[in-house]
């Protein structure tokens, strides 16, 4: 523009420079651009990526020196084999195309491809990582293959040589029930229909109208990297490690490795070794049953052969039973032996006792004998031993109860009590044994008083006296005259008196036996 | 082992899985004989079992139809594969 207004201004050339409106130019340029650029490849790096809601992809594509704004439609960035993510290098292939309005130009992109396999390895070596992060492929997630499926769900393109592999390698081995889910094994539908189909076969219901497989292969011949980035997409592999019917992947050749094949349960190198993996040889699980019923008979036999030997082993450890009977056998025949002579010799000497003793017997007695005897075959009879025990335990249960009552205390209080009583006795017997010798001393005083005063003592006392020739009394006058020596006992003392000398002695003694004498 | 009856349903995976456990019991020689008679019996059932599981050897390939949302709508046989 620069150089039109400059050629414009010192020589503006009648006419020749057709004079545009601001939209006519725009819309030149944009037929212009379109029609140049209507399909180009770009390879630069993704920059800065915007996702808005609409589904639409705002992208840059840049390289060192210069910034080309890009955009991906939504129904294209749908279908999408690769998802562009920023720093990958790309090649976007698509349109160039301006927009007025702004004054800008960008690039619609139809298609985005890593720009090569160092890119592409970079990007599934990220995403690996990632999703290995999430334990997506471990070891613990895998399931054993079962050993005899009865359906094989097998997801791949229903034509081509995979298919065949497989089906052929089956039928050798073991022919299967197996059912195609087809899909797109490349290109943009082969990630969600190769998705689908996993989830699809896991949503059948066992006994459903179509049955559920018990194995699952997902297979696709060989191809190039790109030919099978479809295996490596996130969708695909998320739904391969959700599977619950256990899963083989057999994807390319043996030397591609998808993200799949870390998902699956088993990888097979080939289609052809996913159907080697899938069902045993038919031939070779016969032969197996066959040597299984061998093992089983054989082992019965032996079974029954080790043990018969072993009871032969052991019959012949076992000593005879005569000889283990022997012995005892001996002695009882002489213990019997010595039995019979020894009864015998006892029960005569008990029979001897007992005819002396019987003879002893008089026949009253023999006859109170029989009686008892009866009496005690009687009680015998009645007498068991049960019987007795029920009256030992009854016995000892009053013995209990009498031990339980008796008590050292009470007996105690009884001594105590006793002893009490006791000792009020010999007080009262004491009183009633002194009341009585009272009694008897006094009557004995009474009597002594008594013979006292029956007595002549008493009457000497009066004026009276007893005259005694020696020892016999004197009561005559001729009698004192023969005796010559007299003796006068009066109340206070005796005196000794001579016959003849009785006057004297009766003026110097006493009046009295003056008086007396001369009265007698 | 509980079972008897339940032989007839077994999948091919259980009964041989048990004929091979009963087999290895047997040949081990521990069990007592009246219990290696019924053993040997119930492996005979198994082993027959897994016979006819393996005569059941029939090749039927179907191919699932799909409806215009990718559902399954049903499975048509396949032939000259």
């Amino acid at each position: 523009m620069d150089d039109l207004l400059d050629d414009d201004g010192p020589d503006p050339g009648p006419g020749n420079a057709p004079e545009f409106s601001v939209s006519e130019i725009s819309g030149a340029v944009k037929k212009t651009v379109e029609g140049a650029f209507s399909l180009v490849r770009v390879r630069g790096e993704v920059g800065r990526l915007s996702r808005p809601r609409s589904g639409h992809i705002y992208l840059d594509l840049k390289d060192d020196r210069a910034v080309l704004a890009g955009v991906i439609w939504k129904g294209v960035a749908g279908r999408m084999a690769t998802q562009p993510e920023e720093g990958m290098e790309v090649v976007a292939t698509g349109r160039l195309t301006t927009f007025p309005g702004q004054s800008k130009y960008q690039m619609v992109i139809e298609e985005i491809r890593p720009a090569g396999v160092g890119a592409l390895m970079a990007m599934l070596e990220k995403r690996r990582q990632a999703l290995a992060a999430e334990g997506l492929f471990d070891e613990a997630r895998k399931r054993p293959l079962p050993r005899l499926p009865e359906v094989i769900g097998v997801v791949t393109s229903p034509s081509g040589a995979v298919i065949r592999d497989i089906l052929h390698r089956l039928r050798d081995r073991f022919p299967r029930k197996v059912l195609i889910w087809p899909v797109a094994v490349q290109g943009a539908k082969c990630a969600p229909e190769v998705a689908a189909a996993i989830r699809g076969f896991n949503a059948l219901e066992a006994g459903g109208r179509i049955p559920r497989p018990d194995l699952i292969i997902v297979a696709r011949g060989g191809g190039s990297l790109e030919d099978l980035w479809g295996f490596n997409e996130e969708v695909v592999v998320r739904a391969a490690a959700e599977s619950a019917i256990p899963l083989i992947s057999a994807v390319g050749h043996e030397t591609d490795t998808t993200l799949i094949d870390h998902a699956a349960d088993r990888r097979a190198p080939t289609p052809t070794a996913a159907a080697e993996m899938a069902v045993p040889v038919r031939l070779e699980l016969l032969a197996w049953l066959e040597t299984a019923g061998g093992r089983m008979s054989r082992a019965i036999t032996q079974g029954v052969a080790a043990r018969r030997q072993r009871l032969g082993d052991l019959s012949r450890g076992l000593p005879r039973l005569e000889s283990v009977l022997d012995g005892p056998r001996q002695r009882l025949d002489g213990l019997a032996d010595r039995l019979d002579p020894a009864l015998r010799a006892a029960t005569q000497a008990k029979r001897m006792e007992l005819d002396r003793k019987a003879a002893r017997l008089g026949p009253g007695l023999e006859r109170a004998v029989g009686i008892k005897r009866v009496a005690l075959g009687r009680a015998e009879a009645g007498l068991s031993v049960t019987r007795l025990k029920a009256q030992v335990a009854r016995r000892r249960e009053d013995l209990d109860r009498l031990g339980a009552r008796m008590q050292v205390a009470r007996l105690s209080e009884r001594v105590v009590e006793r002893r009490a009583r006791l000792d009020a006795a010999l007080v009262r017997l004491d009183a009633v044994a002194r009341a009585r010798l009272e009694q008897r001393r006094d009557r004995l005083d009474a009597l002594e008083r008594m013979r006292q005063t029956l007595g002549y003592t008493e009457t000497l006392k009066r004026g009276y006296a007893v005259v005694r020739a020696g020892a016999d009394v004197v009561t005559g006058k001729a009698e004192a005259e023969r005796a010559g020596r007299l003796e006068i006992q009066f109340a206070d003392g005796r005196l000794d008196v001579v016959a003849g000398a009785r006057h004297r002695r009766g003026r110097s003694g006493g009046g009295d036996d003056e008086d007396q004498g001369s009265l007698f | 082992m509980s079972n008897e009856t339940k032989i007839d349903e077994m999948s091919f995976e259980e009964a041989i899985r048990e004929l091979e456990q009963v087999v290895n019991a047997l040949d081990k020689g521990d069990v007592a004989l009246e219990d290696s008679i019924s053993l040997y019996e119930r492996g005979a059932k198994l082993k027959a079992r897994c016979e006819a599981k393996l005569k059941e050897a029939e090749e039927k390939v179907a191919q699932i139809t799909l409806d215009a949302d990718g559902q399954p709508n049903g499975a048509k046989p396949v032939e000259g594969l």
